[in-house]
């Protein structure tokens, strides 16, 4: 085919309007969600005490820091969406979770606590929150991942490693309500674990799913 | 370069606003840079430049389905030499080269005239027998034949909206397929 024929066919298909990425991803997570909080709901569940627990503001830390997780992935994931885009100027994004949770930490020490750190750092949970937070959010890396091959992005496989942040942060969200172990530390343990889980799927689907 | 890059910016916004006259000229305009780039990115890795052409044409498809990753307010030259280097990349790997190869190997070549030694490219062609017969059918008619759209539906007994999906779809098989050689 003369590349001037392909030009023609491909002007007059001009009007075929793509949706943007974000937009895509948005229903993909839409579609994703209610997958994983079934899961959730019929694996774990809450934790009976939710009322009581959400008084603790270390409770509560858990959300802030796994939303601002899924978010700012979320942020720089649309960004790699973009051929020319590299993670320069917005991988500290990625650091906000990474000062919450550090502040959180700083917290907790300066509270007087009766059960010591390591006690604290390694929970009663660790086993479930390294097998729960990634099977949660294997669903939305599959929507995410779905949603970004209409992306072009440069780096297929740092692509597909945001995606599986941006995932395990909101598998992580749904994982927390149930989670009984709220010390900053374990969370700055074992998230990350199970976290990195994730990105490692995302990063090895990314590289074959995301190239274009 | 500036101006060029600007008229190229300028035609790209038209060309999302829905003007396809505007989205050809510009196609036209960038393929002989894209051209003479991917001749010097084959003669570099040690390939024989005549297969250039193929190389312009994954660049053009690829820049055609991911158009909407453009972002209006930045200027457009960037985001083109992004996705040609990708291509470029990936046909000199597929050849089995890695190559590094440099964003100047882009934004400082001027235009050039096709060469006459240039053979038609065939990859994408030799593509499009394996497609569903409808976007085949479709693409044979509008891209090979030069058909309007308007006859192609005629001769295929398809409405043109029908006509219009296919040939989107055929296209994206035609990109996906050319990327999985």
């Amino acid at each position: 085919m003369e590349t001037e024929r392909l030009i023609r066919t491909l002007a007059l298909d001009a009007g075929h309007r793509q949706r943007p990425v974000g937009a895509v991803l948005a229903v993909a997570l839409l579609l994703a969600m209610p997958v994983s909080v079934a899961l959730f709901m019929s694996i774990l569940g809450m934790r009976p005490d939710v009322r009581t627990a959400m008084h603790n503001p270390f409770f509560d830390l858990k959300f802030v820091v796994t939303m601002a997780l899924a978010i700012t992935a979320i942020v720089v994931s649309l960004h790699l969406a973009r051929p020319e885009a590299s993670l320069r100027g917005w991988g500290w994004l990625l650091l906000i979770p990474v000062a919450l949770i550090a502040l959180g930490i700083g917290a907790e020490m300066m509270m007087p606590h009766q059960r010591p750190w390591l006690t604290r750092l390694i929970g009663n949970n660790a086993r479930a929150c390294v097998s729960a937070i990634p099977l949660f959010s294997l669903p939305l890396l599959a929507g995410a991942l779905w949603a970004l091959r209409r992306g072009a992005p440069a780096r297929p496989a740092l692509a597909g490693a945001i995606a599986g942040l941006l995932s395990a942060g909101l598998g992580a969200t749904l994982y927390a309500s149930h989670c009984t172990d709220d010390s900053p530390l374990f969370v700055a343990t074992w998230y990350p674990l199970a976290t990195a889980m994730v990105v490692a799927v995302g990063a090895i689907a990314g590289r074959k799913l995301l190239r274009y | 370069m500036r101006d060029r890059d600007d008229e190229w910016t300028g035609l790209m916004r038209s060309a999302i606003a829905g003007d396809a006259a505007a989205y050809g000229r510009l196609l036209e305009a960038v393929t002989p840079v894209l051209r003479v780039a991917a001749r010097r990115g084959l003669a570099r890795a040690g390939q024989p430049v005549d297969q250039s052409e193929d190389i312009v044409q994954d660049i053009l498809l690829a820049v055609h389905l991911k158009r909407h990753t453009w972002d209006a307010e930045a200027p457009f030259a960037p985001w083109l030499f992004a996705i040609a280097r990708n291509k470029l990349i990936d046909a000199l790997r597929r050849r089995g080269r890695r190559v590094f190869v440099n964003i100047d190997d882009f934004s400082d070549v001027i235009a050039g005239p096709p060469a006459e030694e240039t053979v038609p490219a065939s990859e994408v062609t030799s593509h499009l027998s394996g497609l569903p017969p409808r976007q085949r059918d479709v693409l044979q008619s509008i891209a090979v034949d030069s058909e309007s759209i308007k006859d192609t539906a005629k001769k295929l007994a398809m409405s043109e909206g029908a006509v219009r999906v296919a040939l989107h779809r055929g296209l994206a098989s035609l990109a996906a397929r050319l990327r999985k050689e």
